[in-house]
């Protein structure tokens, strides 16, 4: 994904060429038909949000946000975000730094083997807690003798959170990885760094964009996720309410006006998730740009 | 090419990384199949094959289907206008393709039905022509449609931006004209990617809860969606039943994964060996 604004420029010069474009007509009805076809789907409900939660006025939307069992949403939306992030950053660039620099049997059965939280239903991700933790499960006797709660409770949401945003950041590092190879980092090894210093000053530098990218979208899904949250947290208000469950509860008590105000706070949040998105796909287009160049100045002066 | 590799790390990054994978995703999702195997064969068959079960498959794979399809056309239509035409406001466009991955599902969902019910913004445009969406099963395929719209798009738009002007400039120099470039020399191109794109949103488009349940209705033999049905059953304190209505669709689950790295592996080598 990250690569596709690097070859735009030279492409725009294809519609520019006749003989390898259509008629204007058709130009302009395809072009309309798109963006009526994305209007109805993307911005008009981006729309509604807003304008729902504006119905009833400023001081109702505010009330809405700043009551105690909203306030808690966002506080444990925060919390399971703030825990599931770095465990999945861990895990991504550990899984990411053995696939991408060594060779070892089953590798591609790893990759796959990865990806499935993608492919796995959120109800079903928060099943499998329940399966587990829950008062019948594996473990249910043993936690209800030590008083330890996980499902219905706080643990039980950041363990749904982190198995869904599980392969974002090793899924961004991973081909990015590959890409590089490992020259740089065994030149910095025969030049005596050690493996720490070797990570932080040769490959920590090269994968950074990737890196935030993969927070940005595992971020957004972790403070969005509905489903999977939603099996294993009993909607307990102000103690196991996310921001989206307390929006669910709001709708169902058909108080319209005070879910809509919940809803733009994460419509907000998803507004941002694209602008970083975006920023960091330019950024990193411009570091390969530039890396390019280099490798094309060097070539021409040898 | 065989060499000692110099890098350190491997056995405890390797180590780590199935470590966290196993604790995290495969042990609890075994549990689901433990739990599926404590049913005798008629309770299983009567959890996962009753009228309102088989409805519910027959409702989530239809609809996930169709709105892959309305993906794959639109998809198609959206990656080749935002990489042939220059028109304002591209770049906004662009970014926006991948805000159903950046909107919670259920912010989707009540926005969804919104503007679909009766009294909404299209849904009210509909009305006087007969036609309802929300809460009816035409709203899962609207919700299904919302959630699947990146998948396609991105897997083709690379491609599109990959595939070099000059086979274009040949075929037209050769007389062929926009019609045929497409059909004969585009379409032959970005078909795998097609392919993994209607996979990959049919994929997500079966799994799929928050989105769809503020939508759907939620009727049984109706309007009801497999998750749904998982959902019900635990509150029902159901959990072998939910559990192995869980296995069926993660069994799928799982072929559609393998079926689509395995074609995107196979499409890749086919690639470069044309290169």
């Amino acid at each position: 994904m990250t690569s596709t604004t690097q070859y735009s420029k030279y492409h725009s010069k294809v519609g520019l060429n006749q003989a390898t474009s259509e008629p204007a007509l058709v130009r302009y009805s395809l072009v309309g038909i798109t963006l009526l076809f994305l209007s109805l789907f993307l911005f008009v409900p981006l729309a509604a949000v807003f304008t729902e939660a504006l119905r009833k006025g400023i001081e109702t939307y505010f009330s809405a946000l700043s009551e105690p069992d909203a306030l808690s949403a966002i506080q444990l939306t925060l919390t399971a975000a703030a825990i599931s992030l770095p465990l999945n950053l861990i895990f991504g660039v550990t899984a990411a730094w053995a696939i991408a620099k060594f060779e070892f049997k089953g590798k591609s059965f790893l990759i796959t083997l990865i990806d499935l939280p993608f492919a796995v239903s959120p109800v079903i991700a928060g099943l499998i807690y329940v399966l587990i933790f829950g008062a019948q499960g594996w473990f249910g006797e043993w936690m209800s003798d030590h008083d330890f709660k996980v499902i219905f409770a706080i643990p039980g949401i950041v363990l749904a959170t982190t198995f869904v945003t599980f392969p974002f950041v090793a899924r961004e590092l991973i081909p990015l990885m590959q890409a590089q190879g490992k020259e740089e980092e065994e030149a910095a090894m025969v030049l005596g760094a050690n493996g720490l210093q070797m990570f932080w000053y040769v490959t920590l530098p090269n994968i950074k964009w990737g890196l935030l990218y993969g927070l940005i979208l595992c971020n957004a899904r972790a403070m969005g996720e509905f489903g999977a949250v939603s099996v294993v947290s009993g909607h307990i208000r102000g103690l196991t309410n996310t921001l989206p469950l307390h929006v669910e509860i709001l709708y169902n008590e058909y108080n319209y006006a005070a879910a809509f105000a919940v809803a733009s706070i994460l419509a907000l949040l998803a507004l941002l998730t694209l602008a970083l998105k975006t920023y960091v796909e330019w950024q990193s287009a411009k570091n390969a740009e530039g890396i390019e160049r280099e490798i094309m100045e060097r070539v021409i002066k040898d | 090419m065989a060499q000692k590799n110099t890098l350190p790390g491997f056995n405890l990054s390797l180590g780590y990384a199935l470590l966290y994978l196993s604790l995290i995703v495969l042990i609890p999702l075994s549990a689901v199949f433990f739990k599926t195997f404590t049913l005798s064969w008629t309770d299983f068959l009567e959890a996962v094959a009753s009228p309102r079960v088989l409805a519910s498959y027959e409702l989530t794979f239809g609809a996930s289907f169709i709105a892959a399809l309305i993906n794959v056309v639109f998809g198609v239509l959206t990656a080749w206008v935002l990489t042939r035409y220059q028109f304002f406001g591209r770049k906004l466009v662009d970014a926006f393709v991948d805000f159903p991955f950046a909107l919670p599902t259920a912010v989707a969902g009540i926005a969804l039905s919104a503007i679909y019910a009766k009294n909404g913004w299209i849904g009210g445009l509909l009305e006087p022509l007969g036609i309802t969406i929300a809460y009816t099963p035409l709203g899962v395929i609207v919700a299904l449609t919302f959630i699947g719209l990146p998948f396609v798009v991105r897997t083709v738009q690379p491609v599109l931006e990959d595939l070099g002007a000059e086979v274009e400039e040949a075929a037209t120099s050769l007389g062929a004209n926009r019609w045929q470039v497409f059909y004969k020399i585009i379409l032959p191109a970005i078909w795998p990617a097609v392919i993994t794109g209607f996979a990959l949103a049919f994929a997500r488009a079966i799994g799929e809860y928050g989105s769809v349940i503020f939508i759907a209705g939620n009727m049984p033999m109706l309007s009801e969606i497999t998750p749904l049905i998982i959902i019900t059953k635990l509150e029902q304190y159901d959990y072998a039943g939910a559990t192995a209505v869980a296995a069926v669709m993660l069994v799928i689950s799982f072929i559609l994964l393998f079926a689509i790295n395995g074609f995107q592996w196979w499409s890749n080598r086919r690639y470069s060996s044309i290169k």
